[in-house]
């Protein structure tokens, strides 16, 4: 029997089987597809997106100022020219949402970037050093994790001078850094021994280069789930702060000052512990599902 | 064993001894003393007062006699109420937190492990949702909101349960309480108890008992439970810290007189030695529960060795 030629193809093709057919595309730009796809997660997004125009655009739509004292209105019920009702010295609730808002998300924002920077340095040069420098900088952790947080955060508020914003975001940065410097320790400690750093160093990079440009980079993921995720208890660590009374301090607010002033006339002006608990409710939510939400875009091994 | 827990001791020791080094500096670099009031004080009583209490003598002198003191489980005389000592305080006030956090680890733990093993076994369903919706709840109101609505609604307005007072320790004064400080670990534990029995079930070794034909009383409990509890248990050591210290906030809204209001009037009252003393009650308590912590590990999972255990 006979063949014609022109019946078979070589099985290689002719292009290359290196091409690369699709657009490539980055970690970030991965992670944000497989985000897109979680409802959850976008709803989160989409509420902290909102709550963001809410507290910085809302204050020029409203006709009330959040220290304006209205003494002859005082403690009213909602209404249509007091949405949120009023407080005790006839402020707007509604425009001292809006401020303690701001000031509430500018707290977790702030002190997380301090906590995240602490952590990322601490637990980059444990993990990339290793060995008794890395054994030592554990253990100094250690011992920082085994003393009560709050004694601290009061100790340090007291110390540095209470009630400033500066000095709350300070105190809450300075001391929630060690889960953030543990998680990047573990990250870097296993990065570290990877190929692609063995052939950036034959290439000559100093630790500097590997650090920033190889190193951090990839240990990314982990960073930012643990920075979304620590937002919420350094806003729920601020308004315990307002609680026992050196957090904010009036005529500003912050959502937990709003809470910790409205419960003291719970059972005059429910509505007064009601909207400032509800906003905090729904912020850490949010959080807690953006936070959820990036852990399954970045690491899609957890994925069930 | 023996070896480990001399180690574990001796560590606990030194981080003590740090901890409270470093609460002594920072609280001696708080602006104001504890005889500092709005009304001063006439010089000659102040001195009287500094002689009286030590406070006159060097700083270093004062260190060195405090963890003398401490090392003989003296804690000291408290400076804001007169002719008590911080001893006293703590054992006034440690049995009513003890029996509050108590109660509030059986309501989470318990809580938190049924709920969890629930949401999974019914994974996706409607006791899923139910489940994680009470576990939301829990994480995202703060704590002395979280007691204030259960003081006000379950209280004040339904008057199911005594809003306020310790009352002798009656266990309906204590309901609230209990509630109140178990909702943030009962939200946790519920989370991570679902997460690890999901991964639990999809093992082999589940598939192997079901094919077996074992009860499912049997698979859940024997085979799924006990492996799923690990992660739990990891997570016990920072539970007990918030036990220890989410205290204060339950017994200031409900006004109970256990030793956690001591945490932060200490501080604001510059009460030296009752500053000094909670440090070193909680540490060594936290230090004490994470011992166990580990020691516990061993019973649940036999594979997990104390001794030659590499430094992570």
């Amino acid at each position: 029997m006979k063949m014609a030629q022109d019946l078979f193809e070589p099985a290689i093709s002719q292009i290359s089987a290196e091409h690369i057919n699709r657009p490539s595309t980055t970690m970030m730009q991965d992670a944000w597809r497989r985000f897109k796809q979680n409802k959850l997660a976008m709803a989160g997004l989409i509420t902290l997106g909102s709550l963001i125009l809410f507290t910085f655009m809302g204050p020029y739509f409203i006709d009330f100022n959040y220290m304006d004292n209205d003494l002859m209105n005082q403690h009213l019920k909602p209404s249509w020219t007091h949405p949120f009702g009023t407080d005790a010295l006839g402020r707007d609730t509604m425009a001292r949402l809006m401020y303690g808002g701001r000031v509430s998300l500018a707290i977790g924002f702030v002190s997380v970037l301090i906590n995240l920077s602490m952590g990322v340095f601490y637990g980059g040069i444990s993990g990339y050093f290793g060995g008794r420098i890395d054994n030592l900088m554990m253990r100094i952790i250690d011992i920082i994790y085994s003393v009560p947080e709050l004694l601290y955060v009061i100790l340090l508020m007291v110390v540095i001078g209470k009630g400033g914003l500066l000095n709350i975001m300070i105190v809450l940065g300075i001391v929630n850094w060690m889960g953030m410097a543990r998680i990047v320790r573990g990250q870097i400690l296993a990065l570290r021994e990877q190929e692609y750093v063995l052939a950036a160093r034959t290439l000559g990079a100093n630790t500097r280069r590997l650090m920033l440009k190889h190193l951090i980079p990839n240990a990314l993921g982990p960073i930012i789930i643990t920075s979304a995720l620590a937002i919420p208890s350094a806003i729920f660590m601020e308004a315990f702060l307002s609680f026992i009374g050196i957090g904010i301090q009036p005529p500003f607010a912050s959502w937990g000052s709003l809470a910790a002033e409205g419960r003291l006339n719970i059972p005059s002006y429910p509505y007064a512990l009601f909207f400032p608990a509800a906003a905090i409710a729904i912020t850490m939510l949010a959080f807690n599902f953006v936070g959820d939400g990036l852990r399954d875009a970045f690491d899609p091994k957890m994925r069930k | 064993m023996a070896k480990f827990l001399l180690k574990r001791i001796a560590s606990a020791l030194l981080v003590l001894w740090i901890v409270v080094s470093l609460t002594f500096v920072l609280m001696h670099s708080i602006p104001g003393g504890p005889f500092s009031r709005e009304k001063a004080v006439p010089p000659a009583i102040l001195k009287n007062l500094e002689a009286r209490y030590h406070m006159n003598d060097p700083l270093s002198k004062q260190y060195v006699d405090y963890m003398i003191n401490v090392a003989q489980f003296d804690l000291g005389p408290t400076f804001r109420y007169e002719g008590r000592t911080v001893n006293d305080l703590i054992k006034d006030g440690l049995p009513k937190t003890a029996t509050i956090g108590f109660l509030a680890t059986i309501f989470a733990l318990g809580g938190g492990l049924i709920l969890g093993s629930i949401a999974a076994l019914w994974h996706n369903k409607t006791p899923d949702a139910v489940a994680t919706f009470i576990a939301t709840i829990g994480v995202s109101v703060p704590s002395f909101v979280m007691a204030t609505f259960l003081q006000y609604y379950l209280g004040y307005k339904l008057g199911l349960f005594p809003p306020v007072g310790w009352n002798n320790g009656a266990f309906k004064n204590l309901v609230l309480p209990a509630l109140a400080l178990g909702a943030f670990p009962i939200a946790q534990i519920t989370r991570l108890m679902r997460t690890s029995m999901l991964d639990v079930l999809s093992q082999d070794y589940i598939r192997t008992a079901k094919s077996k034909g074992l009860p499912g009383y049997v698979i859940i409990g024997r085979h799924a439970m006990r492996n799923a509890l690990l992660p739990v248990i990891t997570y016990l050591g920072p539970f007990f810290a918030y036990i220890l210290t989410g205290n204060f906030v339950v017994e200031f809204v409900f006004g109970i007189p256990g030793i956690g209001q001591f945490f932060v009037t200490s501080i604001t009252n510059r009460d030296y030695s009752t500053i000094m003393g909670m440090t070193v009650l909680f540490c060594s308590l936290l230090v004490v529960f994470n011992l166990l912590v580990d020691i516990a590990y061993t019973f649940i999972d036999p594979r997990i060795k104390l001794t030659g255990q590499k430094g992570a």
